[in-house]
């Protein structure tokens, strides 16, 4: 699936047009990105949660030259997926 | 956030009603929630990507008591950060 597949489904069920369509996808897109840069979860019930994560600096090597190295503090985004879809996605067949 | 606060937010920035920021929230989802259940790839330029993986069925262990119990054949999605996201993320 690509994002640009949503937008058609938009202007169909709800009647904007394709521009206004494009647009509320990428608001909906943008909005959850600069909601997990403030640093905020964001929930979604039915489909899953986005969190970040906080990652201490740790050791690491380089495995293509086999160099120590240290890798730096950061943060990653992790996603639960609820339940509901785990088991939908599992019985399909 | 949550999918309600999602709704307003999007019925702010778009300027449309709230019933239409409610079933748009539930397209984009409902979209998603669909291709991974037909084991499709979703590709969210910027902001993620999600893939579904196949296991066969296997003998695990219950990691308490050290039992042995027979996992039944599962599939999961896998979520892979988007680029755009990862460094926004650590600005």
């Amino acid at each position: 699936m690509h994002v640009a597949q949503v937008a058609p489904k938009v202007s169909n069920e709800i009647g904007l047009t394709n521009k206004k369509s494009i647009e509320t996808v990428d608001n909906i897109i943008e909005i959850i990105k600069s909601t997990l840069e403030s640093g905020e979860d964001v929930l979604f019930s039915g489909f899953g949660e986005f969190s970040i994560l906080e990652k201490n600096v740790r050791k690491g090597r380089n495995p293509a030259t086999g160099n120590d190295m240290m890798l730096p503090a950061r943060k990653v985004v992790n996603f639960k997926c609820s339940g509901n879809l785990r088991e939908r996605i599992s019985r399909k067949d | 956030m949550n999918k309600l606060e999602l709704i307003s937010a999007l019925k702010k920035e778009a300027d449309i009603s709230k019933s239409e920021a409610a079933k748009i929230v539930q397209i984009f989802f409902d979209s998603m929630s669909e291709a991974l259940i037909n084991q499709e790839r979703i590709e969210i330029r910027g902001l993620c990507s999600f893939f579904v993986k196949n296991y066969k069925s296997y003998v695990g262990r219950n990691p308490k008591t050290g039992e042995k119990v027979l996992i039944n054949p599962k599939r999961l999605p896998f979520f892979k950060c988007g680029k755009e996201l990862r460094e926004r993320v650590n600005k």
